[in-house]
């Protein structure tokens, strides 16, 4: 397992290969398992992934409390904002759509937490489906995001209760944004200065959900979180360089996550949690979820 | 995995499953003390039905964790939950559960942290710390400090063809308790724990099964 981005991004250039590859490789390393075997359980993640966002993007759910859902479909059927129609406009659809599903209790792949799902199955099966990448690309962008993730967990955090949503969004957008950028060319230098656009985007980013509920803003941030990935993706392949190397942007991550105030950190004790709509949402809709007993 | 959280819904469901471990299936009795996050947000993440899932043995993705209570009721688990303090905000995980499980004649406390993004870590057992992530089957028990204690476990672990990942053994001073936390590869079935069980200088042991991969 890679404790830094840096040492993965060197074993790549050293051996010529993708850092998927090296991703896999050290993946089926640590579980005595083949890299088939790694393949196929990305492969059924994948699945998973695709199955959320049809669900998402029907439009008929809605989350535990009645707070959000339905607007996954609005995006996805509009025809008046200035991206309609675009990948852009699709991405954010897709990543609404995973964690509308969320919100609601269905299934989803974690990547890297369930708060922080939609950006990256949003971004990459966005871009697959505009650029026709195939399913085996898309299983090794899978296992250079779960390379990325296991970096940022090592070194920082991915939990928003103790890094705030920089470490859920942020960290997604980070994993979304590198793997997508070897998935359409980049090279592993590229990647991690896809990894570092990404995740300086996101830094200082709290943890406020209403209530506690995986809601609002969470189904948002996960769009907000997307836009900034697919910002540091193109940047990244126009040849963009970030001169603060990712692992140090990550650390960054983490040593901001440790000062943050416990209010910032998924208690629904400051941030939008804090205000008078938001306390006024929050006790509504517990009482509500008390009541209906779900 | 069923959401809404990876924290607070999927890990609190494996750490219900760990602590399902200590008495063997379904507990009659479950008292779950919540602290921090886990604390201030339980109901709106579905923490409470995530727990009393995985006491079930649902695993993260099971869709029934989203009626875990109602089906708790139905299967005869009678529980509790308290929003409490397990300690100071800086000495204790935010997202931290003591749970207590009774099952006919057994009795006993776990307590354990969700780190995020799925994983967990159990951190005391009975009293006894002990560092369980759940990633491995994992045995953990509590010996006197006697020679060879280790190569008799692994003997007997040996014998039943049951290959050791990791091993960690501490104690608190020569002769004092020895802590033994043994990962391994596959999963020991009840024999071998009853095996070490009987070993006179065994004091306490447990099995847990792994909970994710």
């Amino acid at each position: 397992m890679f404790t830094s981005l840096a040492s993965a991004i060197a074993a790549a250039q050293q051996e010529s290969k993708s850092l998927s590859q090296i991703a896999l490789e050290a993946e089926a390393r640590d579980q005595g398992r083949p890299i088939a075997e790694i393949r196929d359980a990305l492969r059924r993640a994948l699945v998973v992934m695709r199955g959320a966002i049809e669900q998402g993007l029907v439009g008929d759910l809605r989350s535990e409390s009645g707070l959000v859902g339905g607007d996954a479909a609005k995006v996805h059927h509009s025809k008046a904002g200035p991206f309609a129609g675009s990948p852009f406009s699709d991405v954010l659809a897709r990543a609404l759509a995973v964690q509308e599903v969320n919100a609601a209790m269905g299934v989803i792949v974690a990547a890297p937490t369930a708060g922080g799902a939609g950006v990256l199955p949003a971004v990459l099966t966005g871009l697959a489906a505009a650029r026709n990448i195939d399913d085996e690309r898309l299983i090794d962008a899978l296992a250079t995001a779960g390379l990325i993730g296991a970096v940022v967990a090592e070194r920082a955090s991915l939990s928003g209760a103790e890094g705030g949503c920089q470490a859920e969004t942020g960290a997604a957008a980070g994993m979304a944004a590198g793997a997508a950028t070897e998935m359409l060319g980049g090279t592993p230098a590229q990647v991690g200065h896809a990894v570092a656009l990404a995740q300086q985007g996101t830094l200082g980013l709290v943890c406020d959900p209403l209530g506690g509920l995986v809601e609002l803003p969470c189904v948002f941030r996960n769009a907000t979180g997307a836009a900034i990935a697919l910002a540091a993706i193109e940047m990244a392949l126009a040849g963009v360089e970030f001169a603060i190397p990712a692992d140090e942007v990550i650390d960054t991550m983490g040593e901001i996550g440790l000062a943050m105030d416990v209010r910032y950190r998924e208690t629904a004790g400051g941030g939008l949690a804090a205000t008078p709509t938001g306390r006024r949402l929050a006790r509504e809709r517990l009482v509500h979820i008390k009541r209906s007993g779900v | 995995m069923v959401g809404p959280s990876s924290s607070h819904t999927a890990g609190a469901c494996r750490l219900g499953l760990l602590a399902r471990n200590l008495v063997g299936g379904t507990p009659e009795r479950a008292h779950v003390e919540l602290h921090g996050s886990f604390a201030r947000t339980s109901e709106g993440h579905g923490t409470d039905k995530a727990i009393a899932g995985g006491l079930m043995g649902f695993r993260p993705d099971d869709e029934r964790i989203r009626t875990a209570l109602d089906i708790a009721e139905r299967e005869g688990l009678a529980y509790t939950f308290e929003k409490t303090t397990l300690g100071e905000d800086n000495d204790v995980h935010p997202n931290t559960v003591r749970i207590t499980v009774e099952r006919a004649d057994r009795t006993h406390v776990m307590r354990g942290s969700s780190l995020g993004a799925g994983r967990v870590v159990v951190s005391e057992i009975d009293g006894f710390p002990v560092e369980v992530h759940g990633n491995h089957h994992t045995i953990v028990l509590v010996a006197e400090d006697v020679k060879g204690s280790v190569a008799r476990i692994a003997g007997i672990l040996a014998d039943d063809s049951i290959n050791i990942a990791t091993l960690r053994l501490t104690r608190k001073h020569r002769g004092g308790d020895a802590f033994m936390v043994i990962e391994v590869d596959d999963p020991p079935g009840e024999e071998v724990r009853d095996h070490i069980r009987a070993l006179p200088w065994v004091r306490w042991t447990h099995r847990l099964d792994k909970v994710s991969s």
